[in-house]
């Protein structure tokens, strides 16, 4: 038995010391930075301990902007992607002709690089010397008067930027519900037919049900996904976030350590933290609810 | 509730080039009598389970009609025809419980057919004593037997009183012993109902046993229709034959030559049929032992089995490696003689054109 034991170890050796050193030991010493006031990367020194770092992102408006925002990105991007995914999903499923085509193209946006996808959208929505942009043409088509989503007033870019991410995010949930769907075994529908159940009762009591664990998983993944988001802002509105108002956690962590006027790994190990907290409470959450309605 | 089928064609679209339609079901035509159980019998692939599906209205027939009792059902989706249907693998929802399972079909009622909480509980509550799972009602199904799955599949189909019931292969997933138990629990809640019930089965012996009548088929089309003892008695050709019987029927090769019947060049019986060639089937039981037969065989071996003797032995006539013949363990078989000799039991041989392969008086 010691012996199984030893070789088990042994075996586990490389994972164990790769994750230690790269996930683990920097995990820790995160947290121990975000207490330590002050601390310098090159002297390796610090002033001392408390949780001043804490209170004082939370009272930097910039975190505050950053929290809203990732807030709102989640709030927005999480229930509104899984949904259209799981409509599109069924869509294709229930489609014989040309199905193939249809998930191909559902599907470039993952294979997409997200700078060339950024450029598409500075297409459809930037100003240029010559033109609003073709959303703003579609806009004053319909005698609208055009609006500067990249540079203009917060909720247009905010509604830019969960478009964005909703286009990103969506086809990943696409071919995981699209193959959730199909594992359906044909016989709970031929048998529910038989019965007389009506198309919206089929879905709502074998369908979803029947593919709840994907859903969940996909709940589940969006939620941090979203909460980590940084890439999509950057692409959309340059680094230049805090000026643009679109700062998000991550973003802001970045800039603490990074960026213009950056170098505070203190308050950057804080914020990490805080949103560590966050979705971990989410993701909690989540499990909870979950496991009263996911049923295998 | 009759069912009647007339001309029942069931065509597939070829797959890939030069194949033609596959003709899953051709022209069957049946009328099955009211409160009867009846066996589809046949090799897999043989259209039994799309006979099935044609009568559910999971598929809708090429050609032909279908009746239940009066109704022509044959253009309604399976929801308006009132058919209660039970999957091979039960197809049981299971993220519901076994109540829940039950009273689904009674959920989808509408209008003024609308069930009351208490009424529909109250209807599973019967049903559930008929089948004999009151007592498993909050379980969900993979905390079931294969036994306990199929009774709940059961008591779904039913709870909705269908005019008929319809079973894919409802045995195949259980093994030996409940097989013979379930069968039998089939009949009882047939008999209790008295719903017209259809049954498929690919296991002969399963049909035989329970069947009021049996349907036997091949490749699409109907063989025989009967009683399960007139089909094995009097078979119509020598694939239902072969097909019914355990241990299976033997066949031989041989003919008819200036009225006697032949088998190499032991003559079997008299006959008036003109001559030629033909099979001749013997049926294991139909053989007898006597030492001064009229059909010698080598030995290879005697199985004891109790209550019968197994005598297995090979004859270069026959088309099978080797023949068994059933006799009853009151015979001592003589095992130091490599021959050994039979009689033939005349209502046990049948007699087949060798190219119609159809059955012929002898």
């Amino acid at each position: 038995m010691e012996k199984k034991n030893l070789k088990a170890w042994l075996y586990l050796l490389p994972a164990i010391l790769f994750l230690g050193i790269f996930m683990v030991y920097p995990l820790i010493d995160v947290f121990i930075y975000s207490f330590e006031e002050g601390f310098n990367s090159s002297s390796q020194t610090y002033s001392g301990i408390g949780i001043y770092n804490y209170s004082y992102i939370l009272r930097d408006p910039y975190f505050l902007q950053a929290l809203k925002n990732t807030f709102i990105l989640v709030m927005i991007t999480v229930p509104v992607s899984t949904g259209l995914a799981l409509l599109i999903s069924v869509g294709l499923s229930s489609i014989k002709w040309l199905k193939n085509l249809f998930q191909t193209v559902y599907f470039l946006p993952y294979v997409t690089n997200t700078l060339a996808v950024g450029l598409v959208f500075m297409i459809l929505f930037k100003p240029t010397a010559y033109s609003d942009g073709l959303i703003n043409l579609i806009l004053g088509f319909f005698g609208m008067s055009p609006v500067d989503f990249i540079d203009g007033p917060y909720w247009a870019k905010m509604l830019v930027l969960c478009i964005y991410t909703v286009w990103v995010v969506m086809p990943f949930k696409i071919l995981i519900l699209t193959s959730a769907l199909a594992s359906v075994n044909r016989n709970y529908y031929d048998a529910a037919r038989v019965d007389g159940t009506s198309k919206g009762r089929i879905f709502r009591k074998i369908t979803l049900p029947m593919i709840s664990p994907m859903l969940f998983y996909l709940v589940i993944t969006g939620f941090i996904g979203a909460f980590k988001a940084y890439s999509d802002a950057v692409a959309l509105f340059g680094t230049e976030l805090n000026a643009a108002e679109m700062n998000t956690i991550v973003g802001y962590v970045y800039d603490m350590l990074y960026g213009e006027g950056g170098g505070f790994p203190s308050y950057a190990s804080a914020a990490a933290i805080v949103l560590f907290a966050i979705v971990l409470t989410i993701t909690v959450i989540n499990l909870l609810i979950s496991r009263r309605h996911v049923h295998y | 509730m009759k069912v009647v089928l007339k001309n029942l064609t069931k065509k597939f679209p070829a797959r890939g080039k030069g194949s033609g339609d596959v003709i899953a079901v051709n022209n069957f035509s049946f009328e099955i009598p009211d409160k009867s159980l009846v066996g589809l019998l046949g090799p897999s692939g043989c259209g039994k389970s799309t006979t099935l599906n044609l009568i559910s209205g999971l598929l809708r027939p090429t050609e032909g009609n279908i009746l239940f009792g009066e109704d022509d059902v044959t253009s309604l989706p399976p929801e308006k025809r009132g058919v209660g249907l039970v999957f091979q693998n039960y197809a049981l929802y299971p993220h519901l419980t076994v109540m829940q399972n039950i009273i689904f079909p009674l959920q989808n009622l509408k209008g003024k057919n609308k069930l009351s909480k208490a009424e529909m509980e109250m209807k599973a509550y019967e049903i559930a004593k008929l089948v004999q799972i009151e007592s498993l009602m909050e379980r969900k199904p993979n905390e079931l037997s294969g036994g306990q799955q199929q009774r709940v599949a059961i008591a779904r189909a039913l709870v909705k009183m269908p005019r008929v019931l319809l079973l894919d292969e409802p045995l195949s997933n259980l093994d030996a012993r409940l097989r013979l138990q379930t069968r039998e629990e089939i009949k009882r809640i047939q008999q209790e109902t008295g719903i017209t019930t259809i049954f498929v089965t690919h296991d002969q012996e399963e049909a035989m046993s329970i069947s009021d009548l049996i349907v036997v088929m091949k490749d699409g089309i109907v063989q025989q229709i009967g009683k399960p003892q007139e089909v094995y008695d009097e078979p119509k050709n020598l694939f239902v034959a072969k097909f019914l019987g355990t241990p299976p029927i033997s066949v031989f090769d041989g003919y008819i030559n200036s009225g006697r019947l032949f088998i190499g060049d032991e003559a079997i019986f008299d006959t008036d049929s003109k001559d030629g060639e033909v099979y001749i089937a013997v049926r294991p039981e139909g053989f007898v032992l006597s030492e001064k037969g009229v059909l010698s065989c080598k030995l290879k071996a005697v199985e004891v089995m109790g209550r019968d003797i197994s005598v297995v032995c090979t004859n270069e006539k026959c088309t099978a490696n080797a023949i068994r013949a059933i006799i009853s363990a009151e015979n001592r078989v003589d095992t130091s003689s490599d021959t050994v000799r039979f009689d033939l039991k005349k209502n046990k041989v049948f007699v087949f054109d060798k190219n119609t392969e159809e059955r012929i008086a002898f």
